[in-house]
């Protein structure tokens, strides 16, 4: 069966003609998508480059303020603040897409299990979640932490389960949506099953949404990484990690009180980019929305 | 409307099983020998068979399980394996700060929240609710922590007004107390204040298109007291839900504010038993700050039925 009319925004407007030059002039998707191309860069570079090692101590030179060799100063071990930013810029990206990723495929999968099968299934997936709800990502990270003890593996897993259960409400509800359009109806009547009606018409007409929850959310486990290792419960020494170089600056407010602002403003161009470029995808998706606004 | 509360009564008390389900199992069960994990790995094993007796690990799970929640009910939460003294007095002397601390910030949220998406959608698409809008933008953006650190640069370390950490209690009077939690509660409000400063001018810009807005304009009301009476009233049901959940975020918030400014309160007190491997202290007070954020979900969709009488038990 060809494809049927779409009705609810979709990833395919991105293929439209006119999405990029409509994209080109929106000023928040084109200040996020600079800041979030801004942040990939640099966590690409650092992986071949850096202006100095960010593991290397250097006690002489130690807590200087900007200069021509070090442009953003030294920490307290002498190690160049430039380039713990730029490593740093990993931790953050790793977390977002791993813990992002989880939610994503275990929340999307139980959402639209639940908008096919209806019935017990969805009222018990649904519960869960409210379950799930009460555990905000910082109490499941410490409740892991308890457990297994502070780490990268266990925060990123505990970012994840805290996602789920908003990618499955947000799915289930577009889902359910779509599952009430007439081309579905006309997919069941040509024989389709639920399984190849939830993959060939359901997740792609809500691709939309999804695509921006992801950049929302990605946000979000920045956020809660950041968090979670300036408490010393996420990324470990010597990883550099902005979170942990706040924790570190703290302790030298009064000596170099600009080491507490750099990683301060790494983690807040990173969410604002994403934020925007969400803000930006949304309109761009959805023109009902953005007339609305 | 008691159907309705009833219904979300029955949703409340299934929440709150599931939940200590679930801390439960990830607590007690998934650890293994929660004993050994108290302990270290280096423990002898006489310390670590007296040690699981008396966490009652030698009994079967649902026992241990009935045995806490029945402790939770009648107030015996057991004793902190390393403060040596009972949970519950632990809890209510740092509840002495985290509650007010909590408070304090929502407060300060609603206040900022308000003023700046009244007076943004009042100025719709003008210079002002653009300058505002994208200072909301900024302060979403803005980790709590970094921005409590940033306080203490400027008005602890530079202007010298306040102290940077540390509460010495209520002792001192309430004005003292206030004034060193006013920091820490600042900074949970801001970024929270930032979001729900966008949900309201949504909101507010939404009522302002209906027909009573402009009846009442007609009438001769001004427009300060159409915006802040009528249009504010029916604006609030996204407010509040939002303001509902982030109650919940700023609980989940202090814990991390907390040892910013060096607080003893509940956030600090799970971050030390962490650190001391006191599961039965950690267990409680997870439990306790879970249950806090469905109990304010509860109050706040009963408030719905209270603020928006439409909303009846068919909505749920």
């Amino acid at each position: 069966m060809s494809a049927l009319p779409v009705i609810a925004p979709s990833a395919a407007a991105l293929k439209l003609p006119g999405f990029w030059r409509r994209a080109l002039h929106h000023r928040s998707f084109t200040i996020g998508a600079v800041l979030t191309l801004l942040l990939v860069l640099a966590a690409s570079v650092s992986l071949v480059w850096t202006p100095w090692s960010p593991y290397e101590m250097d006690m002489p030179s130690k807590m200087q303020p900007p200069s021509g060799s070090h442009w953003l100063g030294t920490d307290s071990f002498g190690r160049d603040v430039a380039s713990l930013l730029l490593v740093g810029a990993r931790a953050s990206i790793l977390v977002g897409v791993i813990a992002v990723g989880i939610g994503l495929v275990v929340g999307t999968g139980l959402g639209l299990l639940a908008a096919a099968r209806r019935g017990w299934v969805e009222e018990a997936i649904m519960r869960l979640s409210d379950f799930s709800l009460a555990f905000p990502a910082i109490l499941s990270a410490i409740m892991m932490t308890a457990v297994f003890g502070p780490g990268i593996v266990n925060a990123i897993v505990a970012i994840g389960i805290y996602n789920i259960p908003t990618f499955a409400r947000i799915t289930r509800a577009s889902a359910n949506a779509i599952w009430s359009r007439e081309y579905i109806a006309a997919a069941r009547a040509c024989g389709k099953g639920a399984f190849s009606i939830t993959f060939q018409h359901v997740l792609p007409n809500i691709s939309a949404v999804l695509i921006v929850q992801i950049t929302i959310r990605f946000a979000i486990a920045i956020l809660a990484e950041a968090a979670l290792s300036y408490l010393g419960l996420g990324t470990q020494p010597p990883q550099p990690s902005w979170g942990r170089m706040l924790s570190e600056a703290q302790t030298l407010m009064f000596q170099a009180p600009l080491l507490a602002v750099f990683p301060g403003v790494a983690i807040a161009l990173a969410v604002l980019g994403l934020n925007l470029l969400g803000d930006g995808l949304r309109d761009l998706l959805d023109p009902r929305l953005a007339r609305a606004r | 409307m008691s159907l309705f509360i009833f219904k979300r009564f029955a949703t409340l008390i299934g929440t709150l099983i599931g939940a200590s389900i679930i801390v439960f199992l990830v607590l007690e069960i998934l650890p293994g020998n929660a004993a050994q994990l108290m302990l270290g790995p280096d423990a002898a094993p006489d310390a670590v068979a007296a040690l699981a007796v008396k966490l009652g690990l030698d009994q079967p799970a649902w026992t241990s399980y009935w045995h806490w929640v029945g402790g939770m009910l009648t107030g015996n939460l057991g004793d902190s394996y390393a403060y040596s003294s009972p949970v519950l007095d632990l809890i209510l002397e740092r509840l002495a700060l985290t509650v007010p601390l909590a408070l304090m910030a929502m407060a300060l949220t609603t206040v900022l929240a308000l003023l700046v998406g009244v007076t943004a959608a009042a100025r719709h698409n003008k210079l002002g609710d653009v300058g505002l809008m994208s200072m909301t933008q900024v302060g979403i953006a803005i980790p709590n922590f970094w921005f409590a650190i940033l306080l203490i640069l400027v008005f602890s370390v530079q202007l010298k007004w306040f102290s940077a950490g540390g509460f010495d209690g209520w002792s001192d009077g309430v004005f003292a107390g206030i004034k060193s939690l006013l920091l820490p509660a600042l900074s949970l409000a801001v970024v929270q204040a930032a979001i729900l400063a966008r949900i309201t001018r949504s909101a507010v810009l939404e009522v302002m298109r209906e027909d009573f807005v402009r009846t009442a304009r007609a009438k001769g009301v001004s427009q300060r007291a159409v915006l802040w009476t009528h249009v504010l009233r029916n604006a609030m049901i996204p407010v509040i839900t939002v303001m509902g959940m982030q109650f919940s975020e700023l609980l989940a918030g202090t814990i991390v504010v907390e040892n910013v400014f060096y607080l003893p309160g509940l956030g600090r007190l799970i971050f030390q038993a962490i650190s001391n491997r006191d599961l039965v202290v950690v267990r409680n007070c997870v439990m306790l700050l879970a249950a806090m954020v469905v109990i304010v979900n509860f109050v706040v969709d009963v408030l719905y039925a209270v603020i928006d009488p439409r909303i009846k038990a068919s909505d749920i």
